[in-house]
């Protein structure tokens, strides 16, 4: 059986958030997180995939043992198995980091399909690991996508981009990182499912076990160290000119003209 | 405010319905009361968690619960809104006869579609001159061959036209009166069969009720439930089983329209202070408070004697069913009071809850009938 793997991220309930005052990173461990919303359109994307063409479907995500709740949560969804990265010296990874852990990982599940993910996280909102993650493992990565079908044993995937959609024909495996607006009903946790769950507990990997040292993952490992956080105060200032129509359009044409726009 | 010990299955059952609540009936029940509509989006919802199956045994699908996981969901459902946890229970009350009633080949065909949520039922009982005098129908089921051809008609039917499963009961021998009733399953598909006029309701507006029209409706023979002449017992059996049920939604309407007017009466404030600290506020919080808390003791509890197999439910279950229901009554009618002008207003949820909770007290067996079954039962128990 072919699967799909879905990274999905947990994440703070919005105005809950702690940041470490020394890193500037977020403090996930002491949090009540929660299933990171984009993650559950990649998440209902893998379930109708699987019920369509019989895939199996893994869950994985990098955190601290206090993702574990959201894991299950995404078995009760219908994921088939959780995997969980953790290991202290995980802390502080910015996104790369987070990308070179997730792959590790995911070699090991080779081979696989299709890598399924969130557009972004409603906490960083870099959108950088789907990419990230396809570019360590070598594979094309698509973004935005809205819709997946398999069609004379390749995938037709449509995605949106800032002028409408596009059509792309693609083999086996790649990242594809979901819409967030691909579906208009999302299904609920299975009570089945949350009562089975109960019971299992998610494989957990430690930086060791992928074979990862203290300098590639952590705050060691990541190239973006977050300097400070302010909240950035965009004042835009309009400029009023005066005059005849003929004179007004001769001025607006100077300094388009000066700011190389026409 | 009394703390159940629930178990681990019952809590999760609990939360699961509350987090269906939150996001796909809370911000729409009140315009699909308005509308008068039944949207597929919460019906899907709770079949995708597997919530239609509760009460079907496990080895069709189900989780095999009882009564008391039943009123639990129920109940819940009920505070997000009534409409649909009738919609929810009345399937109960249509796959009740197939899984006390059916034959092997019954259950195995019809159960794990209802369990799965992909099969909607209904039971229909009642006809325009038979309500409370059950005993009245006129609908006939007569036997040619492999075939029963039914004629006739059911009016104020739950689920009727959105349920693809329907629990008929039929005179199979008209001479024999009560004991010449039969229980039969309908499919919607059925030729002669068909749904006649669409209710227009004071409320449970997001619940379907309408007519059922038999116009020599041809069934195969093994669509009988039990034997001929054990519909009025199959049907009985049914009503005792669900009775909690409406109990459980009562519960639920008037939790729900306490806590919305309590909330209200914190902070509105009227000669400078919150309304609640009046004691005429605060005094009818308190009852309300205390009558809610006894309803749901009582529900549970019978519940609870239904599930440790009790054989003489039908008094107690008709006790919980119309203690709890006046109580939702007058819950709903007090929380627009304690609201003024804003409770009668249909911006608020109050004025439904008051809509939704009438029902309660006729359907199922209005609770004057209610009392007569458990006068009845007072003269076996202490005679």
């Amino acid at each position: 059986m072919n699967k799909i793997i879905v990274c999905i991220k947990g994440v703070p309930i919005p105005g809950t958030i702690k940041v470490d005052s020394e890193t500037h990173t977020l403090k996930r461990e002491s949090l009540e997180l929660i299933l990171n919303p984009n993650d559950r359109v990649a998440i209902e994307m893998a379930i109708r995939l699987k019920e369509i063409y019989d895939f199996k479907v893994i869950v994985i995500s990098m955190g601290p043992p206090n993702v574990i709740p959201i894991l299950k949560h995404a078995y009760a969804l219908g994921c088939d198995e959780m995997i969980l990265l953790s290991d202290k010296i995980f802390a502080g990874s910015d996104t790369l980091a987070t990308s070179l852990v997730l792959a590790k990982a995911i070699q090991t599940l080779s081979p696989y399909s299709l890598i399924l993910t969130g557009l972004k996280s409603i906490d960083g909102e870099t959108a950088q690991v789907p990419p990230e993650i396809g570019a360590l493992l070598e594979i094309p990565s698509i973004t935005n996508v809205k819709k997946l079908f398999k069609q004379n044993g390749f995938w037709i995937i449509i995605r949106e981009n800032e002028y409408g959609e596009e059509e792309l024909e693609l083999s086996e495996p790649f990242v594809a990182s979901i819409n967030s607006h691909t579906f208009d009903y999302l299904r609920p946790p299975s009570l089945k499912r949350l009562l089975e769950v109960k019971k299992i507990e998610p494989v957990i990997f430690t930086a060791n076990e992928l074979g990862l040292s203290p300098e590639q993952v952590g705050l060691k490992g990541s190239p973006t160290q977050v300097i400070n956080i302010f909240e950035k105060k965009i004042e835009a200032k309009g400029t009023i000119m005066e005059g005849s129509p003929q004179e007004l359009a001769e001025k607006l044409i100077r300094i388009l003209k000066t700011k190389d726009l026409i | 405010m009394l703390n159940y010990s629930f178990s681990e299955e019952q809590k999760i059952l609990i939360e699961l319905i509350t987090k269906i609540g939150e996001e796909y009936i809370k911000p729409y029940a009140l315009k699909w009361d308005e509308e008068e509509i039944l949207e597929e989006r919460p019906l899907k919802a709770l079949a995708d968690a597997d919530l239609f199956g509760i009460i079907i045994p496990s080895e069709y699908g189900g989780l095999g619960w009882g009564c008391l996981e039943m009123c639990l969901a129920i109940e819940k459902l009920s505070y997000y809104c009534a409409g649909i946890s009738t919609t929810y229970a009345a399937t109960f009350l249509g796959s009740y006869p197939i899984i006390l009633f059916g034959n092997k080949e019954q259950k195995e065909k019809y159960l794990p579609e209802i369990a799965k949520g992909h099969k909607i039922c209904a039971f229909a009982l009642t006809e325009p001159q038979a309500g409370s005098d059950a005993f009245a129908i006129k609908t006939i089921a007569k036997k040619e061959g492999d075939f029963y051809y039914i004629n006739g008609m059911k009016h104020f039917i739950t689920n009727g036209g959105i349920a693809d499963i329907y629990i008929v009961i039929a005179l199979t021998d008209p001479s024999k009166g009560a004991r010449g009733a039969s229980a039969f399953l309908i499919e919607k598909n059925d030729p002669g069969f068909s749904i006649g006029k669409k209710e227009k309701k004071l409320g449970l507006r997001s619940s379907m009720t309408t007519e059922l029209l038999f116009n020599d409706c041809k069934i195969p023979k093994n669509r009988l439930i039990g034997k001929e002449g054990m519909g009025f017992i199959i049907a009985l059996k049914t009503l005792d089983f669900g009775r909690c049920g409406v109990g459980a939604q009562a519960i639920g309407i008037a939790q729900a329209a306490m806590e919305v007017s309590l909330k209200y009466a914190f902070y509105r404030i009227q000669f400078g202070q919150p309304v609640y600290n009046f004691q005429a506020v605060n005094h009818t919080f308190a009852e309300m408070a205390t009558k809610i808390e006894a309803a749901r003791a009582l529900v549970y509890n019978v519940a609870k004697y239904i599930d440790n197999g009790a054989k003489d439910v039908s008094g107690v279950s008709s006790m919980a069913k119309y203690f709890a229901t006046d109580i939702a009554m007058w819950v709903t009618e007090r929380a627009i009071q304690m609201m003024g002008g804003f409770g009668y207003m249909r911006d608020y949820p109050v004025q439904k809850y008051f809509r939704d909770a009438k029902c309660l007290q006729i359907y199922e067996g209005t609770n004057e009938i209610q009392k007569n079954i458990i006068a009845r039962e007072l003269l076996k128990y202490y005679k």
